[in-house]
């Protein structure tokens, strides 16, 4: 930082000069020339297409209705086949990609609302297993006694503290929720009974 | 094998799951010796991107062992030690053809704006990821490379991402001699960035975080000059300060989605979902650069609007210059770069969690805790 007493046509002068950051640093102004620098020229041509033998690759089969863009003119030649869409939020998504394309917010809060339907199905889905999802190994809290989970907070002065007691509330909140609606189907069904 | 998978926002476990089959003639299935977790995974983690599906495995930064190959593989043989860039890109396109494999028009259905990415939702293609013992590799001829004899493992899987991501940032700074560059964010990335400023002729380099574990590394690891925001009223003030109130010249958001500073933004995107991310950092970026400036962003953002003060960088007439890292075209300079000692990728690593214990590895580097900087993941049979 200089003492300028106005705005001028000149650079504000650097605490250190080249020679200084060049034995200061080491590699200093090694890539100073952007030929240098990789991807220059920009949009450059590559003649060896990086290794690919084609110019547009074989396709692969397609297992099931594969969704999609509609911002795609067709289905890529190559794409990924885990977790194919299944139940409610499999029917979200597939309408969020057939209706809307990726210019519409609908078709992000779909995709967000059909996020939320699967988490809270398979939490529920996971009660009927020997496997039940663990809040406690799974949320990976153990790392709090672990990895010094108080002294790397207090004293700190950091910034995300405030907003990290909202984490509990989010994860906790399909647990509450689950219970809740069990609790509430036990009554209806009890009441049902005594009728 | 084993697989991390996610449960729902906050939450994973290891599962057992099939080994991945070969889908395309093209396809290799790579035996994971050495993966990480990126700051990026912490946005599927918490459950912001768009389509992410119980039971996905993330992960885009590992390395491995060639296990099998499909019928059209020339490059690669079974047993062959391979790193593999975190962007799956398929070498032809019209963007793959001009070097942009980070926007490769052919892996991803799910969406035309981005790429395929590996563990990275669906909206990045739906491929599982590396946090597990194997994983599919799309287009074996055209992404992996073999690790050079020379390099150790840790060097290896932290040039699949992190290292050329924030090398990335400083070039698409387009820094000239003497520049004052400024770099929002001391993670992984930020910290590569503040490296290669220099590297590009920087003349000052100047990094903000609210971390202090983290600003002393960019002191020690990146020579800068550090500012944690949270001792300064206003830190895009400082900046000007700093600058003889004109600002810096290069302007680089390396925070992305998750930035802290301004705790309405944080909470309506990063907890409530209504934004595609925290533009703390990409607004601090706009306002600190000098008018006629660059602003490169590396931060990653979801797909939905963000409260961006698009004003400011019109009427100063930025440049602002973005993408995913091409990360197989950097790797020539970068490999010189390590092999001359001016970058020193695994001197970030921090900490390293058994595959088993990823839970833990994801609620430690979520929480900020132990220090923690880069998170590698060791699969269990490596």
């Amino acid at each position: 930082m200089t003492d300028l007493t106005g705005y001028t046509p000149h650079k504000p002068p650097l605490p250190e000069s080249p020679e200084q950051l060049r034995a200061r640093i080491p590699g200093w102004g090694v890539d100073l020339s952007p030929a240098d620098r990789p991807s220059h020229p920009k949009l450059d041509f590559r003649d060896d297409l990086t290794g690919a033998h084609w110019e547009f690759p074989e396709r692969q089969p397609e297992k099931w209705p594969r969704e999609r863009s509609v911002e795609h003119q067709f289905l890529t030649p190559v794409f990924g086949t885990a977790q194919p869409p299944r139940g409610v939020a499999g029917a979200l998504r597939r309408l969020s990609y057939a209706r809307f394309s990726e210019a519409r917010a609908a078709h992000w809060l779909l995709l967000l609302a059909a996020d939320r339907v699967d988490a809270g199905g398979a939490h529920l889905r996971s009660l009927l297993t020997l496997h039940p999802d663990n809040p406690v190994t799974e949320t990976g809290v153990k790392g709090e006694l672990t990895h010094h989970g108080a002294s790397s907070r207090l004293g700190k002065n950091r910034a995300d503290v405030k907003h990290q007691l909202l984490d509990p509330v989010i994860v906790a909140g399909p647990f509450v929720a689950a219970a809740g609606a069990g609790i509430g189907a036990a009554k209806a069904l009890a009441g049902a009974l005594r009728r | 094998m084993r697989a991390m998978v996610y449960r729902g926002p906050y939450k994973v476990r290891v599962e057992d799951k099939d080994i991945p089959a070969i889908e395309h003639p093209n396809d290799a299935v790579v035996r994971v010796t050495l993966g990480a977790i990126c700051g990026s995974d912490l946005h599927l983690y918490h459950g912001m991107m768009p389509d992410t599906r119980i039971g996905h495995t993330f992960g885009h930064e590992f390395i491995g062992v060639v296990h099998a190959v499909g019928s059209s593989v020339q490059n690669l043989n079974v047993g062959d030690r391979v790193m593999v860039p975190f962007n799956i890109f398929c070498g032809s396109c019209w963007f793959c053809a001009r070097g942009l494999y980070s926007n490769c028009h052919n892996v991803n259905p799910n969406a035309s704006a981005i790429g395929g990415i590996y563990g990275y939702s669906h909206t990045c293609g739906g491929y599982d990821g590396g946090q597990a013992e194997f994983v599919r590799v799309p287009f074996a001829d055209v992404g992996p490379a073999l690790i050079p004899d020379w390099m150790s493992d840790e060097d290896a899987v932290l040039l699949t991402d992190a290292c050329p991501t924030g090398y990335f940032g400083a070039q698409l700074g387009e820094i000239t001699e003497g520049d004052v560059v400024v770099v929002f964010g001391a993670g992984p990335v930020g910290l590569f960035a503040a490296k290669s400023a220099w590297l590009m002729g920087a003349g000052r380099v100047l990094v903000v975080d609210h971390l202090d574990y983290r600003l002393e590394k960019a002191r020690t690891f990146a020579h800068a000059e550090t500012f944690n925001f949270t001792e300064h009223d206003d830190i895009v003030l400082e900046m000007k300060k700093q600058t003889d109130f004109l600002g810096a010249d290069v302007a680089i958001d390396a925070v992305g989605a998750e930035a802290d500073g301004n705790l309405l933004m944080h909470v309506t995107s990063a907890k409530l979902k209504l934004q595609g991310g925290s533009p703390v950092a990409l607004n601090w970026a706009i306002d600190a650069v000098r008018k006629g400036g660059t602003v490169s962003v590396v931060g990653a953002y979801g797909p939905l609007f963000s409260a961006v003060k698009f004003g400011d960088a019109m009427n100063k007439g930025l440049t602002i210059r973005a993408n995913q890292c091409p990360v197989k075209r950097q790797w020539p300079r970068l490999f010189e770069h390590v092999k001359n000692g001016y970058l020193t990728p695994s001197d970030i690593v921090t900490h390293r969690f058994p595959l088993e214990d990823i839970a833990e590895g994801y609620h430690v580097f979520s929480a900020k805790l132990d220090g923690i900087i880069k998170p590698l993941v060791v699969p269990s049979a490596a």
